[in-house]
């Protein structure tokens, strides 16, 4: 029997164990921007004109006249502050930035992540039961094309075939019909603002013009969830327990979902922790090419501007998202399943 | 005598492969596209029937045809030897990117694998660290940071490549480490150094092969996604990843075969990689073998 205070010791342990690792990613950022040509200084002073007593001026008020631990001190407390620095083409906090544009990046990440959930999760379930058929080799062909197409290729063919040529979607551009009334800000998630609102003609708006980006961005993740579901499945299915399930002479429903799919979910679980990495980096070319206002296009415009101190903020968000994401699931991976909390 | 052994043994390993080759027609497939696409970028220059730069004002947006195979773009280039030629370079690309990172991958795993202790926690934590941010993400930093040329592509390219062979690497040789043969081979008076070569790195080639496969087309699909977002290689260079982009502008009009024609491509490509990485993994690694 495993006491209450035993889940407590874990979770703090999970929790302490992703400090250093932010730490790193931190140092990172650091290092990366520090290798980005130009002289920030020089950026932040006045303009073109500035002269070289301003910009010295600018470099000690950046701390940029420090030796470099003592810069990297520096950059660790801004950045436990939050204080991201200030973007240069937008002229706003990079934090506020990054505040307004993520619900947007949130909304879509998430909506695409349930959509390749309730794919893989049928898929990989049928091809488990009916592994070696040409079932299984069909869908797992199907998802190694999803995962070798890239996601600017798969949002092209989308708008492609539903909006050009069925019109089925709203144009690719923005998160709601332009002359549609915004509803108020609560959340920043537009689907529930607009609920909130009472607002069901934007809500639907929002969510058609929501379901291509998020479309493309599952096409590339279903294939590594599928695999796990399907790999986990034929582990579990192979197991006494569902033997004995099944002599019994139990529905199928209940011999494959609640006794097989339960217990072969967790390994899903943490699949899901890790192709969120991959979802997070195909946001920017997938914002890109629905011109999505989130923060993956915001990374990507402030780069091509020779922008900076946006892509080190976004950088650093990233990495942020996916420690807090993967000891989530941990913690969630512990609650369920008692044998990870004793190690 | 031992000649003749080698001989045969030779024969029996062509004949071993030949049979598992049969066995797996998708993989089958899948290499002899890769093949098949890597001669013909290799002679893309000459092979190319138009000149992939040549405009050609009169011929503007024509589609599909005998003299044009995958119709002309916007200023009259011909898409099918612009496909072509790109292969030439997103091949190079990932060929020199993917053979970087398995080398240095080799090296760094290996000294954590053989040194263990505190080499090999920190190596483990850097590693760790790498995998905490959306791996294009750092490709697209370091693209910027190192200026839009095809060399920072190709490093970026390895570096995001780079974690997975490290890892990959270290967990193989840490295993061989303390296998029989590789005791007798100290035991035999063999050098540390030859135990490596001679020994490990032979034995954990199988699976970092899987790696390989698997790492081409990510570096192929990584050196597409940089070049789509304007980052890496530059207009007017053929690239797939460019002519997707461009042809993106054009799709709405109905002018699909500008984008449709490389993004094939591309896709095929990746996709064959990935098959045969799978069909490589099903074949060397006997815990999934079913």
């Amino acid at each position: 029997m495993i006491r209450n205070s035993d889940i407590w010791r874990f979770f703090l342990r999970r929790i302490l164990g992703a400090l250093p690792l932010l730490v790193g990613v931190g140092v990172f950022t650091f290092i990366l921007v520090r290798v980005l040509p130009g002289d920030p200084a020089a950026y932040y002073a006045t303009g073109p004109m500035a002269t070289q007593e301003e910009i010295a001026q600018v470099r000690i008020a950046l701390g940029l006249d420090q030796r470099l631990p003592e810069q990297l001190a520096r950059y660790l407390r801004d950045i436990s502050t939050g204080d991201l620095g200030r973007s240069l083409v937008t002229g706003q906090l990079v934090s506020s930035d990054l505040r307004e544009r993520f619900p947007a990046s949130f909304e879509l990440t998430f909506f695409a992540m349930l959509l390749a959930l309730s794919f893989s999760i049928p898929l990989g379930i049928v091809a488990a039961i009916r592994a070696g058929s040409w079932i299984d080799h069909a869908i797992r062909f199907v998802g190694t094309l999803g995962v070798s197409m890239p996601a600017f290729v798969a949002g092209i063919v989308l708008i492609f075939v539903f909006y050009f040529k069925l019109g089925l979607t709203p144009e690719p551009i923005d998160r709601i019909d332009p002359f549609m009334l915004k509803p108020p800000v609560v959340t920043g998630l537009l689907l529930i603002d607009c609920l909130l609102a009472g607002n069901l003609a934007a809500f639907s708006s929002a969510l058609a013009r929501l379901f291509l980006p998020a479309l493309t961005m599952a096409i590339i993740v279903i294939a590594p969830l599928m695999r796990m579901t399907r790999a986990s499945m034929i582990a579990v299915l192979s197991s006494d327990f569902i033997r004995t399930a099944r002599a019994t002479g139990m529905g199928w429903w209940k011999v494959y979902v609640s006794y097989g799919l339960r217990n072969a979910l967790l390994p899903v679980l943490t699949t899901i922790g890790l192709v969120v990495s991959y979802q997070l980096g195909a946001n920017v070319v997938i914002e890109k090419v629905f011109a999505w206002p989130g923060v993956g296009s915001y990374a990507l415009n402030s780069l091509l501007a020779a922008d900076y101190a946006p892509v080190q903020g976004y950088i650093l968000l990233m990495a942020c998202v996916y420690v807090v994401i993967n000891t989530v699931v941990d913690i969630f991976y512990a609650l369920v399943d008692p044998r990870v909390r004793i190690k | 005598m031992r000649e003749d052994f080698a001989a045969s043994d030779a024969a029996a390993r062509i004949g071993l492969i030949c049979r598992v080759l049969a066995r797996n027609t998708v993989s089958t497939a899948a290499l002899l596209f890769i093949a098949t696409l890597a001669v013909f970028a290799a002679l893309a220059p000459w092979i190319a029937p138009h000149d992939p730069n040549a405009t050609d004002l009169d011929h503007v947006l024509r589609g599909p045809s005998g003299l044009h195979w995958f119709g002309t773009d916007q200023v009259g280039r011909d898409v099918f030897s612009r496909v072509l030629v790109a292969a030439r370079l997103d091949l190079a690309i990932a060929v020199s990117a993917v053979l970087l990172s398995f080398v240095i991958g080799i090296v760094i795993g290996g000294a954590a694998a053989l040194y263990g202790g505190l080499p090999d926690r920190m190596i483990g934590r850097l590693t760790d660290i790498l995998m905490t941010f959306p791996l294009f993400v750092v490709a697209m930093a370091m693209v910027a940071a190192l200026g839009n040329s095809i060399q920072s592509i190709v490093l970026a390219s390895a570096v995001v490549n780079l974690p997975f062979f490290v890892r990959l690497a270290r967990s193989e040789i840490s295993v061989l480490r303390s296998q029989q043969f590789v005791e007798a081979a100290r035991a035999g008076g063999n050098s540390e150094l030859q135990i490596l070569f001679g020994f490990m790195i032979p034995n954990a080639l199988p699976m970092l092969t899987v790696q390989v496969s698997t790492g081409l087309g990510w570096a192929v699909l990584n050196a597409a996604s940089l070049s789509f977002i304007g980052l890496g290689v530059r207009p007017p260079t053929a690239e797939w990843g460019i002519m997707v982009a461009e042809g993106a502008a054009n799709i709405l009009s109905g002018f699909w075969w500008l984008a449709i024609f490389p993004a094939m491509a591309l896709t095929l490509t990746v996709l064959c990689f990935n098959l045969l990485g799978d069909g490589l993994r099903d074949v060397i690694d006997v815990r999934t073998r079913r």
